[in-house]
């Protein structure tokens, strides 16, 4: 175990990650704004933290789930595994014969987007912003599920070999659809829990699921078929933040409404 | 300071950061132990690395109220009060820019975009074709990044609704679709989603509500969001171009 070593190698590449962010800020602050920034001492002994928590978080993750997570992917995108024996007839594989895929697919999208710092630090914001209405489990779970159902969904394209802008374009319609009827305060934060899903924890559990599915599935590339995930993970998340805030109303309505005629 | 006023709140940080955790650990023990009918290796070192991403996210948490956060709201402040759009313009542009130009998951989805490229015959088969390549991808991508926290910032100044640009975002990827050679719409599409790093979406998200309330008239809510969303938008449009110009 040469983790003190491991830990040095992340907490290098985050620093040279973070630098480019630190330039531009410190560089627009005395050369624009030239205006001390309000606590800076404060402010930077929170950078630090920032760095040391990611990296800590990162060689974490690469120590205790990475490994584990990605072996799994792959163990169950086995043919072997799906089907019994290896020396079946593995061409006669069905799209149902990957269940067990989908629930991986869902159960790893859901779970990882809660831990999700980036998706952590938007709900703060928005529970902040809205004074409370928004909860910050509230949103995790809505973008979570979200996140889960776009993962299986993704797989499955990958299995059937679906043309993926189908997938994407049809979730477009939905989101237009959805955008007409939802509460104006929702659309903007909705819209941006998209982007936010996709981070550290998720992405290279993602990455690794679908190019083991897209390696394994007979007739399918895994330099072509084994994109795309991601940008499920982007889209669906959208619609179920909206659909959260669309029952949140809905439910307020009906309770006011039943309050009012018992006040009568 | 007494220790304990700190050590109290750190310790339900701790605890707070370990129920984030739980679900991951709950799904991988169930596929490992029922599904796969397999036992968990190396539980001691699993049980140190769960250690430092509880220790880690706790830590990150505190950083981001304390620095991201108020560095984020005070520079909008700042922006606000010069009243300079210029200067802000190019802060946001800078701000996209720099943040996804060395971002280590668009490297990694840049190699494999040219990969994908060389196998489908797009550019020669070479190491230094591959890696012109991978680094024109993420020059597009980091300028499509900037132009989009750009474009967001003009919107939340002038206070336009954001499903209208949104819509023209999403016709843009549709008729790009139609166009960019089939191979790399995979590589656009997930480019979006790659694009936004644990650092950067803090800071634009505080400097998206710090703007929208520094503002007269603007409401945080439905302004001060929607940053993000830009920035994962542009980089599929620009990438399917990328596709069309090299291909």
């Amino acid at each position: 175990m040469n983790s003190p070593f491991n830990i040095l190698h992340t907490l290098a590449d985050t620093v040279f990650d973070v630098l480019p962010i630190l330039v531009i800020i410190f560089g627009f602050q005395l050369l624009v704004i030239r205006r001390p920034i309000p606590n800076l001492r404060k402010v930077l002994i929170g950078f630090v933290y920032v760095l040391l928590g990611l990296v800590f978080f990162l060689d974490g993750l690469e120590i205790a789930l990475f490994p584990i997570g990605k072996l799994m992917a792959q163990q169950l995108t086995d043919p072997a595994f799906l089907y019994g024996k290896v020396d079946d007839v593995v061409q006669a594989m069905q799209w149902r014969d990957y269940v067990y895929v989908y629930l991986f697919a869902a159960a790893i999208g859901f779970s990882t987007t809660i831990a999700e710092p980036a998706l952590l630090a938007v709900a703060i914001k928005a529970k902040e912003v809205s004074a409370g209405a928004i909860s910050i489990w509230g949103l995790r779970i809505a973008v979570a599920i979200g996140a889960g159902l776009g993962i299986a969904l993704g797989t499955f394209r990958i299995v059937t070999g679906a043309p993926l802008h189908y997938f994407i374009i049809t979730g477009y319609v939905i989101v237009i659809i959805q955008t007409a009827f939802a509460p104006k305060s929702i659309i903007a934060l909705a819209y941006d829990s998209g982007g936010v899903t996709t981070s550290t924890v998720t992405v290279p559990l993602v990455a690794a699921l679908g190019l083991g599915l897209a390696s394994t599935v007979p007739g399918r590339s895994a330099l072509l078929d084994g994109f795309g995930l991601i940008a499920f993970t982007c889209l669906f998340p959208i619609i179920t933040v909206m659909a959260y805030a669309q029952i949140s109303e809905w439910r307020q309505k009906v309770a006011g409404k039943r309050t009012h005629s018992t006040g009568e | 300071m007494p220790v304990k006023d700190f050590l109290l709140p750190f310790l339900r940080s701790l605890l707070d950061s370990l129920r984030n955790l739980l679900p991951i650990l709950l799904v991988i023990s169930f596929f490992q132990l029922v599904i796969l009918q397999q036992p968990i290796p190396n539980l001691g070192e699993m049980l140190y690395g769960i250690f430092l991403v509880v220790l880690g996210l706790t830590l990150f948490i505190q950083g981001l109220e304390m620095g991201l956060f108020p560095l984020g709201e005070a520079m909008a402040y700042a922006f606000a009060r010069k009243g300079s759009f210029l200067w802000l313009l190019a802060f946001a542009f800078a701000l996209g820019f720099g943040t996804t130009v060395a971002e280590p998951t668009l490297i990694a989805v840049a190699e494999e975009a040219a990969k994908v490229a060389a196998a489908g015959g797009a550019i020669e088969n070479t190491t230094e074709a591959m890696d012109a390549y991978a680094i024109g991808l993420r020059l597009t991508v980091a300028l499509s990044v900037g132009f989009a926290i750009m474009v967001g910032v003009v919107r939340i100044i002038y206070g336009w609704p954001i499903q209208y640009l949104i819509i023209v975002g999403y016709i843009g990827v549709v008729l790009m679709t139609m166009f960019a050679p089939p191979e790399i719409i995979g590589i656009a599409y997930d480019s979006g989603g790659v694009t936004t790093s644990t650092i950067t979406v803090p800071l634009v998200t505080a400097l998206g509500v710090g703007l929208a309330s520094s503002i007269k008239g603007r409401n945080p809510m439905t302004d001060g969001f929607g940053l993000i969303a830009f920035a994962s938008l542009t980089p599929m449009i620009f990438v399917m171009g990328y596709g069309m110009v090299i291909g």
